[in-house]
């Protein structure tokens, strides 16, 4: 009985390789927030007269490390997800190998942080401050309008922010900071935003579903994104007619998080993981974003849905950190971060 | 008592010198199938990641070990991450030992019910579960904001949030399923005469409990105690999310070097170092449990329960199943509620009035309504018939690999409890539990990269991941009972001429076909709740009920988040039925055992 086990183990092994390695298949490696619609997948699909497979492998720091570990020889010939605080940890791994795409050139250049290509941009998301309009309209104050304003006695106790060893939005809150005040000001102005009485949590969710006066806790102003605002009112229930919360995007006060996709060294599909990059930052690809993942196209030709076009307020400038820095400091900021905010 | 003592000594001796004519080619072949498992999916992943992460270390093995355990830092983390755990496992054992009794030697109306209820807290998602105990205990819930109007408070009166005792409330709600499974199960069986005797012989109620019960039932409390401290030691998800950022344990570091600063040989040290303690615990375990477990006469349950009838039991069972129904299924309920509550922000002003707090709006069914529209033509969208029946698949699957994998290893370990080959094995069964589910996961990245054996991208990854952390669960389960079947009845089969499949069929099976439903329970709830490993592996078109979950969760909207309430709701239900459903299948033909 134990042999027939392991004998059905092995032959579902052998199953399971004879699968994956059928030609005809463009395996692409993702996080876990990736989504398309059918009728995209299959446009790429029918044109190629191939099958796509997708891969979720975790989170955005999970996938990137399996990406880097399976090296040489990759689960995928894409990985899409790798964003620009990964960055220069996939281009230092040398997991990517260089691709020109020509649709490159719908995209605008501050998108494209990978000088040789490796790394292509598809979308981008701004991480801002959110506040609660109903509460600021009930207490009769002007919600914050920047960075600086929560350091005010009046906005006193009414921020949730997330633990950037622990939450993505978290750390691209504490770049923003970085990039606004500078790496000698950031810590001053942490030490005057928790004497101000700043609420820490480690997860977005918690600090949007339990803590922001939206959903019923006693914070109303909270990190989150530029897009949270028009998805409230798309995902609505009861229906609204515009959104309940607004993001803070004057002055330098948000983080642009950009996600890329490149070709994994080792691919035996080269000029299908070409096709189908290309596919990627096509406006097919890139109209069917937002709705799908949450995020923006970088292609700025793509069309985006009514809803964004009335509610989605999109910063003018943002705090930049570069991918390089964020690589070789990330650790120390961090931990800087949590001498100042934690202990 | 003295006399019952002598027996349970001379049987104890009987058991050792058994051991001189066991054969041991026999013993070697129950561990083939359970060791090749665990060497091909547990041991050599483990090696292959911890070896490449090590090979990234530009000083070797042992300095960044030293280093670890020279910084006050990481003192701080493993201490913490003993003390809690130990704290937990005290607490769940507090809670859930009165109810293992009441579980075993009564009947009363909902029992099974309330079992598989408790067993469902076992597999909800931390997100949801942290939820739900906020909307209770948060500085917003029901608790605090009725106080708060009772006494006319100011400030809400319970600070619960981001303290330890969340964390601690966390893990006792989340584990005592596993006391009153395996403790209760255990009580079941255990024969009232030898209780009945002390009492005859003079012994008061506590005497007999202290003196006589208690020591009875040590295999399996200790069982428990160790599979809840692993547990707990960890955990993950409730210390990020109901613990906060005051708080970390080794696994939680481990996850933030490996992910967050892909710092590899530091990682796979501070992993190292959770495996050793691990292994420590599980040796004391194994050298403790074989000195405690002696070979008892088992007795089916009608002989050993009793309706409950005199008034003060009547009201001392009310009085714990109450506080059990408090712990365990107030926050279930709260999360159902939800699901069908919709909550709008109203123009009446309230005690709370400027906060603007969303009031309840009454009952609605749009979020389940919602679950079955796929508005946006999503590729990875799937309808909750369809993540229910891949859940299911995938627990089938993880039951019917944990059973045929732990039956074997825990007959084998019964059979010759003081082998060197069994004393030896018996605690590196655990270390799959004690393992960080990122380490394992690139572990598996590493080592399963070719052909025949090139799982990386496969689903059948999964089951094989549920199955290493149910296994423990499942020998843990079987051992206590198998123990206890003593000696002589197999000897007296096997003289009478049955061979040793025989033996098992007709006289272990029988015996411990009530803890092979429990064994079967726990890899059914580890498989339906398993959130880590699954992310790691799924294939996005065939999410688990906790993935569809967690892509809901994490998107703004209240029609994402009503739907993931709803979504949470219906794993409960289609856990609990399936708990019922388990409890209700009969082993062997002796009927309610």
């Amino acid at each position: 009985m134990n042999r027939k086990i392991i004998l059905l183990f092995a032959m579902l092994g052998l199953l399971t390789a004879a699968c994956t390695s059928t030609p005809g298949t463009l395996k692409i490696m993702t996080h876990d927030s990736f989504a398309i619609s059918t009728g995209v997948k299959m446009a790429f699909e029918t044109q190629h007269n191939i099958t796509l497979e997708f891969i979720a492998s975790g989170d955005t720091g999970s996938a990137l490390n399996k990406a880097i570990l399976s090296k040489g020889n990759p689960i995928a010939d894409v990985f899409y997800g790798v964003d620009n605080t990964f960055l220069s940890r996939a281009l230092d791994e040398e997991i990517f190998i260089a691709y020109d795409s020509p649709m490159l050139a719908e995209i605008p250049d501050f998108f494209k942080l990978d000088p040789q290509n490796r790394a292509l941009p598809v979308d981008y998301g701004d991480v801002c401050l959110n506040y609660d309009k109903v509460f600021f309209e009930r207490q009769n104050i002007a919600p914050p309008g920047n960075l600086e304003d929560l350091l005010k006695p009046e906005y006193r106790g009414l921020l949730v922010v997330e633990n950037p060893a622990t939450s993505s939005p978290g750390l691209a809150f504490l770049l923003a900071t970085i990039g606004h005040f500078g790496e000698d000001g950031y810590l001053d102005y942490w030490t005057r935003l928790m004497d101000n009485d700043t609420l820490v949590v480690n997860d977005w969710e918690t600090a949007y579903y339990t803590e922001f006066t939206r959903s019923g806790g006693t914070r109303p102003v909270v990190v989150s994104y530029a897009s949270s605002p028009p998805f409230e009112v798309i995902y609505a229930d009861p229906p609204l007619d515009e959104p309940p919360t607004a993001a803070i995007t004057a002055d330098e006060s948000c983080f642009r998080q950009i996600e890329y996709v490149g070709i994994l060294d080792g691919t035996k599909n080269l000029d299908l993981a070409q096709k189908w990059i290309d596919f990627m930052l096509s406006t097919t690809f890139q109209e069917d974003i937002p709705l799908q993942m949450f995020v923006f196209p970088v292609n700025q030709n793509a069309d985006l849905d009514e809803t964004f076009e009335n509610y989605l307020l999109v910063p003018k400038d943002t705090a930049f950190v570069s991918p390089q820095d964020i690589a070789a400091k990330r650790e120390e900021w961090i931990r800087e971060w949590i001498e100042t905010v934690l202990r | 008592m003295d006399r019952n003592g002598v027996t349970l000594k001379t049987i104890n001796r009987t058991a050792t010198s058994n051991r001189l004519r066991a054969p041991s080619i026999k013993l070697l072949l129950l561990w083939l199938a359970p060791l090749a498992f665990l060497a091909l999916f547990y041991f050599f992943p483990l090696g292959s990641i911890l070896q490449v992460s090590f090979a990234r270390s530009e000083s070797g093995l042992i300095a960044p070990i030293q280093q670890a355990l020279a910084s006050p830092a990481f003192r701080d983390v493993l201490w913490f991450t003993f003390w809690q755990a130990s704290l937990s496992t005290f607490l769940t054992l507090a809670i859930g030992l009165p109810g293992a009794y009441l579980f075993a030697r009564y009947q009363f109306p909902g029992k099974s019910t309330l079992r598989a209820m408790s067993g469902i807290a076992f597999v909800l998602p931390t997100l949801v579960v942290a939820a739900a105990f906020n909307a209770l205990l948060g500085p917003q819930g029901l608790v605090n904001a009725s106080l708060m109007s009772v006494f006319g408070l100011e400030q809400p009166p319970i600070m619960f949030t981001h303290t330890l005792y969340a964390i601690l409330l966390a893990h006792v709600f989340y584990n005592t399923t596993i006391v009153l499974r395996l403790v209760g199960d255990f009580w079941s069986h255990l024969d009232p005469k030898l209780g009945q005797a002390a009492q005859v012989l003079g012994a008061n109620r506590w005497r007999t409990l202290w003196h006589v019960t208690l020591p009875l039932l040590s295999p399996a409390i200790a069982s428990a105690a160790v599979l809840t401290f692993i547990f707990t030691f960890t955990s993950f998800g409730v210390i990020l999310v109901l613990g906060g950022p005051q708080f970390s344990t080794l696994e939680t570091e481990i996850y933030y070097q490996t992910v967050s600063l892909f710092n590899l040989p530091l990682a796979a040290t501070l992993a190292l170092i959770q495996l050793a303690c691990t292994l420590a615990l599980t040796i004391v375990y194994t050298r403790l449990a074989n000195r405690l477990s002696r070979p008892l006469n088992l007795r089916p349950v009608e002989f050993t329960q009793r309706r409950l009838t005199a008034w003060r039991q009547r009201i001392l069972a009310g009085a714990y199943i109450l506080l059990l129904l408090m712990l365990i299924l107030t926050p279930l309920f709260a999360l159902a509620f939800r699901s069908v509550s919709r909550f709008e922000r109203t123009s009446t002003t309230t005690a709370r009035q400027g906060y603007g707090r969303p009031e309840w709006g009454g009952f609605t069914l749009d979020y389940y309504r919602e679950l079955n529209i796929n508005r946006r033509e999503s590729l990875f969208y799937a309808p909750p018939t369809t993540t229910i029946a891949i859940s299911l698949l995938y627990a089938s699957v993880t039951v019917a690999l944990a059973l045929l994998l732990g039956t074997p290893a825990a007959w084998a370990l019964a059979r010759n409890r003081e082998s060197i080959l069994n004393r030896s094995l018996d605690p590196l069964l655990m270390l799959p539990l004690g393992t960080s589910a990122v380490t394992l996961g690139l572990g598996f990245i590493v080592a399963l990269d070719r052909p025949p054996l090139d799982l990386r991208a496969s689903p059948l990854l999964i089951p094989l991941a549920h199955t290493l952390v149910a296994f423990p669960f499942v020998i843990r389960s079987l051992t206590p009972s198998l123990h206890s079947i003593s000696p002589r009845v197999r000897q007296a089969a096997s003289v009478m001429g049955a061979s040793p499949s025989k033996v098992f069929r007709h006289i272990d099976l029988p015996l411990v076909g009530r803890a092979l439903l429990v064994a079967a329970a726990f890899a059914f709830t580890i498989s339906m709740g398993e959130f880590g490993a699954t992310a790691l592996i799924a294939r996005p078109e065939y999410p688990t009920i906790p993935i569809a979950i967690y892509r809901l969760i994490t998107r703004p909207g209240m029609m994402n988040y009503g739907q993931a309430l709803a979504l949470s709701t219906i794993l409960m239900l289609v856990t609990g039925f399936g708990m019922l459903a388990i409890e209700r299948f009969r082993i062997a033909d002796v009927g309610e055992f």
